[in-house]
Order: C-alpha cells, then sequence, then structure tokens
C-alpha cells in the first residue's frame, strides 16, 4: 500500500515536487533454498536536496533498495519515479541521461576502485562516456580538487592512498557525471572514524554547492541523525518507521527503533539522556527465508500481542509527518503508554 | 603483582619494503579481575600487542625487544611447553570476525570437543568432554546446546557464532580472556547482547578481560581503565571515567571530539592528516604529523608519560613542566 503517498499529497504539493519516489518496490530473489524477499514493499519520497537516510542492521534490504535506485537491480514489482518517470528497470534499460543523473558511493573504497588504474584513469572512465566533447584532463583536476584531493593525486594508485582518501576518489568519480541524485550506501562505515568527519563534511558541502539530493544509507544512528533531513528505519526487507531526523531521534515510537537506539554504546551524557527509556536487545534478526508471519519483528519484540503474529500492520501516520507500523498505536491496548519515556 | 605487566615492548613486521616499525615500547599492565580497555584507530597495534601476549604473532613479525611478564616470569622467553600449560589454562582470545575464527568443515561438536580435550591435562571420557561442552555453551547462553553441537559454522547466525567462540574461550580462560573488537562484525543490537553477556561471565568467573575496540562507546560501558592507542604507542592511559571525562593527551582529545553524536550538532570534524608510515615515522612523538599543539620539542624526543591527574597518565609534552615524567 502505497501509504505514505495518499497521506502527505498534500504536504508534498506544498514543498517542491520530490526529486525520486518508490512506490510498494519489491525485490525478491529465487534461490535454491527458496525465495527471500530482500525488499517487500517499500514506499518513500526524496525531496530535491534532501539526505533521505536509510538505517537497519545487516539484512534489512537497504543496500538492496539503493542497488534498485541505481539499477543495479531490477525491481520484482512496483515503481521508481525519477524526475516524474517510472525508472523501476535495470540500468542496462535506462537511457544515458538517467544512469548519468543517478550515482552511487559503496563502501569499501578498496574493492570499488580498480587498484591497476591510476586516480586519473579511474576518473577518465566516466567522463568518456558520458561528456566525451569536455576537456576531459582539466575536468579531472576540477573532479580532485571537489574532494579536496590535491593535484598530484592523479598519478597515484589506490594503494598508495589512505582508506578516506580512497572513498574521496570514489565520490569523485559519481560525481563526474555531474548527477543530480547519488546514493550514498554506507560511504564512512569502512574508515576510521577520525577520518569520517572530513568525508561528511565534503558530501555536505558538495550537496549544498551542486544541488544534490542525496540517499544516504547508514547502519550508525549517531552519523544518521548528525546527515539526514529524514529517516527510514528497514526491518527484514519493510520500512518500520519514517520521520523528520529530530523527530525520529526525540519520539521514536517502534519497538524496534527504541530496541536500536537504546542499544547504542554513546559517549556524552547528554546523548545518554536522548536515548529511549532501555529495551534489553533479545533475539536476532531472523533469516530472510524465514521471515516471521504478521509483524516480522514480533519474535524480539517485547511489547507483543497475539494481533502481532498473524496481521502485519500497516505503515501508518502516527504524528504529522511520522509514520510506524505497529499494532501498538492501532489498538486500543495501552500496553505501551507504561513503557514510554 | 599485576596478573599481566607488559613493559617496552617491541615489535615489528618485516615486509618487502622494509622492516615496520610497529610496537615502539609499549608499556601496560592488567591486574586480577581487572576490565581493561585498549582503544586505537585501525593498524595502531592493539591486535599485535595481543597476540604478542598469545604468541601467536605472524611468521614475519620481528621481536625487537621488552618483556611480558606474567607473574613475574617472561612470556616471551618461555620455552613451548611452559607457554602451551598458559594457553591451555590461563588465557584466551576471541577475535573481531567469529566465522573466520571457525573451522566451516568441522561441526561445533567436532571443534569444541579437541579443543576442551586439548586444554585437559588427565584423559577425559566422551561423557565428560561433552558435558562440559554442553555446560559452556549454556554459560554463554545459547538455547539447545545440543543443536548447537550438531551444527556446522554457516548453520548459526553471527552473533551464535560469537557465543561459540566466547563458551569455547571459556575452556582455557581462567585468567585473562582477551576480546579482539568481539562486537565490531555484529548488528548493534546482537553487539549489545555479546558485550553483556561478556561483562556477566568475567564478573562471575572474577578473571581479567582485555577488551580491545575502536569504539568508544562500546569501551566506555565496558571497561574500569583504558589506554589508547595512536601509531603503536600508547599515549593515555588512566580510569575510563576520568579519561573520558577529561581526556589530555591531543589525540584522545580529538579521537572524541571526532565520533557523530546521537544529539546532532552536526557532524564534527574528525581530525586532519594521515596515520604515518611504520616504515618511517616520526622520531619523536608519532602524533606529532597531526598534533594542533606540535612543538619543536615534539619532533626532536619521545615523550615520557606524564602523569596529569591521579593514576591517569599522558605522554606528552604539554604536560612538561620542567621535571621529567616518569614510567607508570
Amino acid at each position: 500500500m502505497p501509504l505514505v503517498f495518499s497521506m502527505t499529497t498534500e504536504k508534498m504539493e506544498r514543498m517542491s515536487e520530490p526529486i525520486l519516489i518508490v512506490e510498494n518496490v519489491k525485490k525478491y530473489f529465487n534461490t535454491a533454498r527458496g525465495i527471500i524477499k530482500a525488499v517487500d514493499g517499500v514506499s518513500f519520497f526524496v525531496n530535491q536536496g534532501e539526505v533521505f537516510g536509510v538505517v537497519g542492521e545487516s539484512g534489512s534490504g537497504k543496500t538492496t533498495l539503493g542497488n534498485m535506485v541505481v539499477g543495479i537491480y531490477t525491481p520484482t514489482s512496483g515503481k521508481i519515479i525519477y524526475k516524474g518517470q517510472d525508472i523501476a528497470k535495470h540500468a542496462k534499460e535506462r537511457p544515458k541521461w538517467l544512469k548519468k543523473d543517478i550515482q552511487i558511493v559503496f563502501q569499501n573504497p578498496a574493492s570499488s576502485l580498480n587498484p591497476r588504474r591510476t586516480i586519473r584513469q579511474t576518473l577518465e572512465v566516466p567522463l568518456k562516456v558520458h561528456m566525451p566533447s569536455s576537456n576531459i584532463a582539466e575536468r579531472v583536476d576540477k573532479l580532485l580538487e571537489m574532494v579536496d584531493l590535491p593535484p598530484e593525486f592523479a598519478e597515484r594508485y589506490p594503494d598508495e592512498l589512505g582508506g578516506g582518501e580512497k572513498q574521496l576518489v570514489a565520490i569523485a568519480r559519481a560525481l563526474a557525471t555531474e548527477p543530480s541524485f547519488v546514493v550514498l550506501d554506507e560511504p564512512t562505515s569502512a574508515l576510521d572514524v577520525s577520518v569520517q568527519g572530513k568525508i561528511i563534511k565534503i558530501l555536505m558541502n558538495l550537496k549544498k554547492r551542486l544541488n544534490l539530493s542525496y540517499m544516504f544509507i547508514t547502519h550508525n544512528l549517531s552519523l544518521m541523525s548528525n546527515v539526514a533531513d529524514r529517516v527510514a528505519i528497514m526491518y527484514l526487507g519493510k520500512v518500520r518507521e519514517l520521520a523528520e531526523t529530530r523527530d525520529f531521534f526525540l519520539n521514536p515510537m517502534h519497538p524496534y527503533t527504541r530496541m536500536l537506539l537504546s542499544s547504542i554504546p554513546v559517549i556524552t551524557d547528554e546523548e545518554e539522556k536522548l536515548k529511549p527509556k532501555r529495551i534489553e536487545s533479545m533475539g536476532e534478526i531472523a533469516g530472510a527465508l524465514n521471515i516471521p508471519p504478521g509483524c516480522s519483528f514480533h519474535p524480539r519484540c517485547p511489547f507483543v500481542m497475539d494481533v502481532c503474529r498473524s496481521v502485519d500492520p500497516p505503515l501508518n501516520e502516527l504524528a504529522p509527518a511520522h509514520f510506524c507500523s505497529c499494532h501498538l498505536y492501532t489498538t486500543s491496548n495501552n500496553a505501551y503508554d507504561k513503557y514510554k519515556k | 603483582m599485576p596478573l599481566i605487566q607488559v613493559k617496552d615492548l617491541r615489535v615489528g613486521y618485516n615486509v618487502y619494503e622494509g622492516l615496520l616499525k610497529v610496537l615502539d615500547g609499549i608499556n601496560f599492565f592488567v591486574e586480577r579481575k581487572e576490565k581493561v580497555g585498549i582503544i586505537g584507530e585501525s593498524a595502531c597495534g592493539k591486535t599485535t600487542a595481543m597476540k604478542a601476549i598469545m604468541r601467536i604473532l605472524a611468521k614475519n613479525s620481528v621481536l625487537m625487544g621488552g618483556k611480558i611478564l606474567y607473574d613475574g616470569n617472561d612470556i616471551l622467553r618461555m620455552n613451548d611447553t611452559q607457554f602451551t600449560e598458559i594457553r591451555r589454562k590461563k588465557f584466551s582470545m576471541i577475535f573481531q570476525d567469529p566465522s573466520a575464527a571457525l573451522n566451516p568443515v568441522f561441526t561445533i561438536r567436532q571443534q569444541f570437543y579437541d579443543i576442551i580435550r586439548y586444554s585437559s591435562n588427565q584423559r577425559m571420557t566422551k561423557d565428560m568432554i561433552h558435558e562440559r561442552a554442553v555446560e559452556l555453551l549454556k554459560q554463554a547462553a545459547l538455547p539447545e546446546p545440543e543443536r548447537i553441537l550438531d551444527s556446522y559454522p554457516f548453520q548459526l547466525s553471527g552473533g551464535m557464532k560469537q557465543r561459540v567462540n566466547i563458551a569455547m574461550a571459556l575452556v582455557s580462560a581462567n585468567e585473562l580472556l582477551i576480546a579482539d573488537e568481539p562486537g565490531t562484525a555484529l548488528d548493534v543490537t546482537i553487539e549489545d547482547q555479546i558485550l553483556r553477556l561478556l561483562k556477566k561471565i568475567v564478573e562471575e568467573r572474577r578473571i581479567s578481560i582485555i577488551l580491545i575496540s575502536h569504539a568508544l562507546g562500546t569501551i566506555k560501558h565496558f571497561v574500569d581503565r583504558i589506554y589508547v592507542m595512536y601509531a603503536g604507542t600508547i599515549v593515555e592511559s588512566g580510569p575510563t571515567e576520568k579519561v573520558f571525562k577529561n581526556p589530555k593527551h591531543p589525540y584522545t582529545q580529538l579521537l572524541i571530539d571526532s565520533v557523530p553524536k546521537l544529539t546532532g550538532e552536526g557532524v564534527p570534524e574528525g581530525i586532519p592528516g594521515i596515520v604515518p608510515s611504520y616504515l618511517n615515522p616520526p622520531h619523536g612523538c608519532r602524533f606529532v604529523t597531526r598534533c594542533p599543539y606540535a612543538m619543536q620539542v615534539c619532533k626532536e624526543k619521545v615523550p615520557p608519560s606524564y602523569e596529569v591527574e591521579q593514576l591517569h597518565y599522558a605522554s606528552c609534552f604539554l604536560y612538561d613542566n620542567g621535571e621529567n615524567g616518569k614510567d607508570e
């Protein structure tokens, strides 16, 4: 159900037209052991100039979702509307302008850069394909400057660079085609925290300067609270909560969000105060092959009710622009109130 | 006397380009029943230091000096028979990647029984071995130990595998458990469970633990005392509370500032520059190339350890007030 749209249409109209609309998208993989529902009916939109955050643990489907937006996977069903056109197909079938317009930065720059190409050669590839008439050598220098790397790096190999510098090259490569939408799939997760800040700062500056929109995928909630405008949390292929960042962290609703937030080991007292009442995490995320019936989170949920075991709750707008899919808020049961902060 | 006392440990690695001078004379100790944390970013030498204690350093490593005292005896100079006793009965280690630590072609039962047999002096019957394995799996909070024993590693989830590793480590960890990033490869909710379990186990068994991590939050909530490592040196140490409240070494200060906060005041700047190469590390303080307070003396001399407040030490010339610093 594309609930997200029906309920926010009004709001969407007031703002500018979203650059990306994902509507009830599914991606199933057929494997020898059965069907894996990696993404199972996800809907959201991303506004022009927005950083839309997607969080979730491993196996939640967040990377699959990002890959579908870029065209690495074809959705099993559903629509992906980008700048008014349905683009729910593989990159091979997408027109050239579209491939140029949506780019991706992967998690591990050590494996996403070709070790046998110099940085210049790496950056030249997208330029030669998408902007052959431009002065390529000059563009390469410009790109390095954009990500704050010295020009002499162009002649080096990835091996000669630090992890953070490699990721900056990957960012430069993504920006080579002058995209307007970039999927950032855990762009700093493979890096040390002392270099993470620099990468994020450069990404945010570029977004402003080049008027980009980001889909920012990460499992790091502390980082997310600092970069995203809105956050969606995924669990076993479904969005379980979606809200504006401030609201998401100040008033988390879904028990899973609260469990996740309360599990984060934080450093300062201010952060400790922000965390919801401790929900000790129990159990583990189920295998994607046998997703529990009803609400897929019910085996780990401390507030589980009978209805959760059979009926999957829809994603409802419980507060303005705050969506949550949980029976606690739709049944008359007040069990949850007791646990509120 | 501390359980473990590491004195001026120097370890390098021979590589094609030359000698990587990794550990540059580090000193630390672990008391009995103490929870000690070592924090540092990738390649700062924290795992190398632990491998030296367990004597499992890679073949190309070079021991350039130092001592690791256990009960007054130097582990590094023991013969194999002596050290085997320690490995069987006293120390054990858990690694970051639970999948890589288990053999994929044997069932948990086969691997577990081997370990129990190895660490026992007397001959044990199959029943005794089995009983011991089940008992330890239960301690690691694994339900259905029989099913776990019959599984191959791939049939278990990441969190379960790490629990199996903990159970296996408990066979020998009667005095010291070394946990090298035990939750880093796991999701945050699972990491939380694993750390709670480890804490419960070490407190119940009254053993010491060295927890290694790059995540400051994890360390802060787990250990009594921490050591901060940078590029093969220990730059700061002290009771956890004091170090986090009042970090003294510029690296520690910058590192704590670098962590994005849940409260969302914007992403911090991080630390400028990159870690120096171990082939040619700076002569003086190894942080000198990135330090905002670098002075001339920092380039020339290795800073000694200064006691900045009670039991809180920082190796930085900023705290040199005329008298020379002392080793801990």
